[in-house]
């Protein structure tokens, strides 16, 4: 990309996406707050207060963020939507059917992976659903290349209509480096879409969008082909190792380069669809195939087929390099036969381990406390909960709750698990995860009065990802609930404070021998939260 | 010339806020750097585990490969340990005496600070302690910097200077205090090398 460098700033990889959509002359930024991808829209957010723009704001969840995004495509203006893997779940629904319409502004969604489950409860790879919408991918292997690619982004979603993903992971979204930066380049003008039917996914319409869809794969691909983010170096003659590395993984490729007697054939890949004739370059220059990619198997699989194999591929579906958790220099090493530099070892030295835990006096530990005590006399009892600081409640000295699913399943699986007839049962959900997806099982269990106790753990903040404010505020929860239809006798909104205790506890306990749906909103301001107003109030004051 | 460097400490500690103090001095020096973070969920008082590269020469890797660190620098005695791995065979221990004890299993401190005095380049730092002394509790990590300073590929000069700058706007106070934990880390250091 010809563009002159004015600026050199030290950008976490997020914040290099984010500055890279910023010059792309993105219009609005949307996002859920979720680790690793948060700080994307947080930096667009600090950079809105410097600079009055662009728009920027949190959502309820990454399904209605990038809705929004649509529609500023719509208006013929750009937007980024950032999320973290699991997010691209939510959103699943309105990602494959932009795929279908006619994008117009540019669309580009962040999706930061979090191989290894560093603050996830899975490890899924954001480029099988690339594959699936049939769309376009670019996967930055540091913080210049994110920076850059995310502008690229855009320009391949208006040249092929299409919304394009630039996949992260944890290791980059959370690594620091210099970024050169340009010149931004400025909005688009407003201007509708042209084709109306483009959009509107009636059968008959969308049967012609798709097959349209399908028509470009053959420049996507050749796109691909081109791009320099795809880069093929074959060693003299044949080599009897060529790698294939794709993202973060061609780093820790260079790292072992050096000690390594004969420089192999490798193909680099930062560009999707997979550069079909490029791999096949490199295959046919090479005795033996390493491929080595972050997260799931994607080129490995792809590559290995079910048909035989001109050559012999080593990676992950062999398990020469391991099948699940994040890559790191030393996995690489081994894999390319290199020793891993041993460092220095203390005999008989057994630590033991520091796992994350609630801060001292947090707020949740006091309604776990009252919900332990309310759920005492019970010979057994089912307690699901929910994705947020709380979730650490599953562990000692708290061990108070027996589920964490995905974002709002707390509310569901109790109204499931009372409809299969158990008794008690007790769902504990965080004030922004309700917001997120609990409403709608909420509504669900309103619907039918399931015989179940809802808690709501209200902290009036995104807590685990650095107390981000809800889209809600707090208070406006009692109006939405009981607009559901909740009986009004059973609502209760009680002070999440130590004090409150054998208060809490026996309206708790009450609420559960209630023969039907009970709410309970157990209020206390987050103590992150808290220190971070006090410090804010200083400032202004 | 590489140099890398574990930082290892317990969330809330300012493990980050060490890391990025070195990094910004390397910068000033036209260094590379890359420095890899913790975030989102073991941030909330578990152990938190950065990785700051230093060269003079592009980085590829974010992360740190084993037996291959200059130095591990810790906030805290028991998290000082936990990446051994990482550190070369000559490389440099330094670490905070002061215990975050938030678990149940917490080692005996005496022992555990034997441990560490065995490990060969070890360097203990009362840093809170020297901290309060220089002026305030909340400079610890400046007190690490210092003791660090020793080793890093930085001038104490470009240090200082990058500590002056940073809390010019809070102050000469701040300045000074700063300034004052940092040499007194240093002075910790000489001392503890020929203890």
């Amino acid at each position: 990309m010809a563009q002159q460098v004015l600026a050199q700033e030290v950008l976490l990889g997020d914040e290099a996406v984010a500055l890279g959509a910023i010059h792309a002359g993105i219009t609005a930024a949307y996002a859920y707050p979720g680790t690793p991808a948060t700080e994307i829209l947080e930096y667009i957010l600090r950079y809105k207060d410097l600079h009055g723009k662009p728009h920027a704001s949190w959502c309820a969840n990454e399904k209605t963020a990038l809705e929004g995004a649509l529609g500023v495509s719509f208006a013929g203006r750009r937007a980024l939507v950032a999320m973290k893997h699991v997010g691209l779940n939510v959103a699943a629904d309105p990602f494959i059917n932009s795929a279908i319409v006619s994008i117009h502004g540019g669309v580009v969604l962040a999706v930061a992976d979090d191989p290894g489950m560093h603050s996830s409860q899975n490890e899924q790879d954001t480029r099988y659903f690339v594959d699936f919408a049939r769309v376009m991918c670019l996967e930055p292997a540091n913080q210049q290349e994110a920076y850059h690619m995310t502008m690229e982004a855009f320009d391949i979603s208006e040249r092929f209509d299409i919304p394009v993903v630039v996949r992260m992971v944890t290791r980059l979204a959370h690594s620091r480096a210099v970024v050169e930066t340009g010149e931004g380049r400025p909005e688009n003008p407003i201007s509708k879409v042209p084709v109306p039917s483009s959009w509107i996914l009636l059968p008959s319409n969308a049967r012609r969008q798709w097959r349209a869809l399908l028509d470009r794969q053959g420049s996507m691909l050749e796109y691909s082909e081109n791009s320099p983010h795809n880069v093929l170096t074959l060693a003299k003659g044949r080599s009897r190792l060529g790698v294939i590395t794709t993202g973060i993984a061609r780093n820790y490729y260079m790292e072992a380069l050096e000690d390594l007697a004969e420089k192999p054939s490798h193909l680099h890949i930062g560009a999707y669809p997979l550069p079909v004739k490029k791999i096949r370059a490199l295959v046919d220059a090479s005795d033996r195939v390493l491929i080595l990619e972050e997260g799931y198997p994607y080129l490995e699989r792809t590559l290995r087929g079910i048909m035989p194999l001109p050559v012999e591929i080593l990676g992950k579906v062999d398990r020469h390099v391991p099948v699940d958790g994040e890559l790191n220099p030393d996995i690489v090493r081994k894999a390319l036969g290199l020793e891993s530099r041993e460092g220095i070892t203390v005999a008989g030295l057994t630590l033991p381990g520091r796992p994350p835990q609630l801060c001292q006096g947090c707020p949740h530990g006091d309604a776990y406390g009252a919900i332990k005590k309310a759920l005492a006399g019970f010979t057994d009892k089912i307690v699901t909960s929910d994705i947020g600081c709380y979730t650490l409640g599953a562990l000692p000295p708290y061990s108070a709750i027996e589920s964490c699913v995905c974002m709002g399943a707390s509310v569901g699986m109790a109204k499931g698990a009372a409809e299969a007839g158990f008794y008690p049962v007790v769902a504990v959900i965080g004030d922004s995860t309700f917001l997120h997806s609990g409403v709608t099982p909420l509504m669900d269990a309103v619907s039918a009065n399931a015989n179940m106790t809802l808690i709501i753990l209200d902290n009036e903040t995104v807590a685990m990802t650095g107390t981000q404010p809800t889209v809600l505020p707090s208070s406006r929860l009692q109006t939405l609930i009981l607009g559901l239809g909740l009986d009004p006798d059973h609502f209760h909104i009680i002070d999440a404070h130590p004090k409150k205790a054998e208060e809490n506890t026996q309206i708790i306990r009450r609420e559960i021998e209630h023969k039907g749906l009970s709410v309970i909103v157990a209020v206390r301001t987050c103590l992150e939260e808290a220190r971070k107003k006090k410090k804010e109030g200083k400032v202004q004051g | 010339m590489k140099f890398d460097i574990v930082l290892a400490g317990v969330g809330g500690q300012g493990v980050l806020s060490l890391s990025s103090i070195i990094a910004s001095g390397a910068m000033k020096e036209g260094l590379f750097v890359k420095q890899s973070e913790v975030h989102g969920m073991a941030q909330r008082g578990g152990a938190v585990l950065a990785n700051l590269r230093l060269s003079d020469k592009p980085i590829a890797s974010d992360l740190i490969p084993k037996g291959s660190a200059a130095m591990i620098l810790s906030m805290e005695p028991l998290e000082s340990l936990r990446y051994l791995s990482f550190l070369r065979p000559d490389g440099a221990l330094i670490t905070s005496t002061t215990p975050v004890v938030n678990i149940p299993d917490y080692p005996n401190l005496e022992e555990l600070l034997a441990k560490i005095r065995n490990v060969p380049g070890s360097i203990l730092v009362d840093s809170d302690h020297i901290a309060k002394v220089a002026g305030s509790a909340r400079a610890a990590n400046m007190v690490m910097v210092g003791a660090a300073s020793h080793l890093l590929p930085v001038k104490v000069d470009t240090m200082e200077h990058y500590i002056e700058g940073t809390f010019k706007k809070k102050g000469e106070q701040v300045v000074a205090v700063n300034l004052k934990a940092f040499r007194a880390g240093r002075e910790v250091f000489t001392k503890e090398r020929h203890a």
